[in-house]
């Protein structure tokens, strides 16, 4: 070749025929986003760890009958007797103040805070979504008017908003009042972030290719642009899942949380004024709470780590 | 650069016009009288309610309420609480406390996340940059008020090396504790940010010439690589400048820090409507502000950011 060549390389196109270079093999992995994704988070064991701990809290808030025969809600489940009380035999974690078992309220504590988390999730998706993907397709005065709108709700702390909904609503403190106070402002970041995938997306080909085929603008933005949008929404939304379940912890624990429902806040909350003489009752919802706010934080990061290639590279 | 200071304060117009408008009408479109509720529990003589009614302007129309409560605002005047004290003198003497705690942790925030951050980026991939990007994110998953429980618990009454509540005797030395307890649960996201411009530097043609004509690395990483990589963490600890001035309300509670927080933290416990309006919208106004700024010391710090 060096005699046919002197001065540089070139390519031996005679040996290649065009047919090879088309021809894809068939036997090959397939391979997509989600499954490259899939396949690099198999490898990571961290996202085994949260994986369960995420299912246990899940399993723990829908059957909480399964983890203690102690039913806290009961009529003279707390016995003053007990108060402050050590471990003992069928009380693994001690007593609180009011003398009532403290594994066991955890236990049904859990179910509140996966509720509130899943139900500011669904609100904070259901409105960030939108908002976002028809501000960054349809673009020009719509995407200024809903961006405006966005931006309005992205410059009050969603945690200072959900505080005064919170003391204004103060005879309606339920599950579905708290969700709406933290995700009513909590979506505004999400919606952003739609917007920016969305303007990624929108003008690559497979967009002009749906309209070619006589596709619909709404129908392509649902059928094609929005599918393809998802990988960052369902990082954040994971990661909001947590940070739901700390403000509601967190409203609790100021007194504005939920009422007359059992909630790790509101146990955190009560054993605040026992911190010196009885720390384990603040200690062990405090560890609950963590741990699922940590099993829900590890599972958006490991997912953003793995849907992004360059993120994989960087490892 | 004029035009686009001009231009980001023309933007930030109807932002504040629309938050504060959105606090307002949550407040009084809410199930309730506002009125009854600043009673709580109790039963207000009808004519105090008439009072009340005429001093909050409740008898105007919604809108014309509206754009009085904006009047008072431009013009300094924050409101009374409940209590009759005035919402300037009250933020007067808060504040400085609340910034005094703020910087602290903002301190706190650059330091550990250019120091992790550049221990992380230097040792890519290698065994302290995951185990310090794993504490850096186990922090951050800790609730704040469980991490300034633990710190209040362990370095407070265990250990007894910090004062376990501040008070009225607010020194720099009592509020160390809650500073950092605050900045270690939020540190993540600027050493991140550093670590990714470390590594990025580090690859850069500037740092590959420095090396090349005969820099050592230890001339090399504080001057050519460290320096380069701290914009976007100075962009982003001022952004959380903005942040926690905004939510200090758990950390002056649990601590008795006698700033903004927890003048909001007492009145939530109180049910004072108004004076938890009053506060949010004190404190929400100062976000947008902090977050102003930050955009304009972006525009400043990096050259290669377009003024349009």
């Amino acid at each position: 070749m060096s005699d046919r060549h002197p001065d540089h390389y070139v390519a031996p196109v005679d040996e290649t025929q065009p047919g090879a270079v088309d021809q894809v093999k068939l036997s090959a992995r397939k391979s997509n986003m989600w499954l490259d994704a899939w396949r690099d988070l198999r490898k990571r064991p961290l996202f085994y760890v949260a994986l369960v701990l995420a299912l246990l809290v899940t399993v723990v808030a829908l059957f909480p009958s399964w983890f203690t025969p102690l039913d806290p809600n009961a009529p003279g489940a707390c016995l003053l007797a007990d108060s402050n009380g050590a471990p003992v035999d069928g009380h693994p974690l001690g007593f609180t103040r009011q003398g009532c078992d403290v594994y066991s309220r955890i236990i049904y504590g859990a179910s509140t805070s996966l509720t509130v988390g899943l139900l500011v999730v669904a609100i904070t998706g259901a409105i960030g979504i939108p908002m976002g993907a028809i501000a960054g397709f349809y673009g020009g005065w719509v995407d200024s008017f809903l961006s405006r709108v966005g931006d309005i709700f992205f410059s009050i702390p969603y945690f200072l908003a959900a505080v005064v909904v919170m003391s204004v609503m103060s005879e309606y403190r339920n599950p579905l009042v708290i969700s709406f106070a933290i995700g009513g402002f909590a979506w505004a970041s999400l919606a952003r972030i739609v917007r920016a995938e969305v303007l990624r997306n929108k003008n690559l080909e497979y967009v002009m290719a749906s309209e070619a085929i006589g596709r619909s603008r709404g129908s392509t933005l649902l059928k094609h642009v929005l599918p393809n949008s998802m990988g960052p929404v369902i990082v954040t939304l994971t990661l909001s899942l947590g940070a739901a379940i700390t403000a509601e912890a967190t409203l609790s624990l100021l007194g504005i949380g939920l009422n007359g429902y059992m909630s790790w806040g509101n146990e955190i909350a009560q054993a605040q004024q026992t911190l010196r003489t009885n720390p384990s009752a603040l200690f062990w919802p405090s560890l609950a709470l963590t741990l699922t706010v940590l099993a829900f934080t590890f599972l958006g990061e490991l997912i953003r780590d793995a849907l992004d290639p360059k993120a994989r590279a960087r490892r | 650069m004029t035009l686009y200071v001009l231009k980001r304060l023309l933007q930030a117009i109807p932002v504040f016009f629309g938050t504060t408008f959105l606090i307002y009408f949550m407040v009084f479109s809410m199930p309730g009288d506002p009125v009854l509720a600043l009673f709580g529990d109790r039963t207000p003589n009808p004519a105090v309610l008439e009072a009340v009614r005429e001093q909050y302007n409740l008898d105007q129309p919604f809108i014309v309420q509206y754009f009085l409560y904006i009047k008072d605002f431009f013009t300094g005047d924050l409101g009374v609480t409940f209590s009759g004290q005035s919402v300037n003198e009250i933020f007067a003497r808060a504040f400085p406390t609340t910034l005094m705690l703020v910087t602290i942790a903002v301190v706190a925030e650059f330091i550990l996340s250019v120091g992790f951050g550049l221990l992380s980026g230097l040792r890519k991939g290698k065994f302290a940059d995951h185990a310090s990007l794993l504490l850096a994110l186990v922090l951050n998953s800790i609730p704040p008020f469980v991490a300034l429980f633990v710190a209040q618990y362990f370095i407070g009454i265990k250990l007894g090396w910090a004062p376990v509540t501040v008070g009225a005797n607010v020194t720099w030395g009592a509020l160390m504790l809650p500073g950092i307890t605050i900045a270690l649960t939020i540190y993540v996201v600027g050493m991140r940010l550093m670590r990714g411009s470390v590594i990025e530097a580090r690859e850069g043609d500037y740092v590959r010439t420095a090396y090349a004509k005969g820099l050592t690395s230890k001339r090399v990483i504080p001057v050519h690589v460290a320096r380069n990589s701290l914009i976007p963490v100075i962009t982003n600890t001022a952004a959380s400048f903005g942040a926690l001035i905004a939510g200090t309300t758990v950390t002056e509670g649990i601590f008795n820090i006698p700033g903004i927080g927890k003048v909001l933290y007492d009145a939530i416990g109180l049910s004072e409507v108004s004076t938890i309006v009053s506060f949010v919208t004190i404190l929400t106004v100062m976000y947008i502000i902090v977050n102003i700024l930050v955009d304009l010391l972006y525009a400043v710090l990096d050259p290669r950011i377009r003024y349009v």
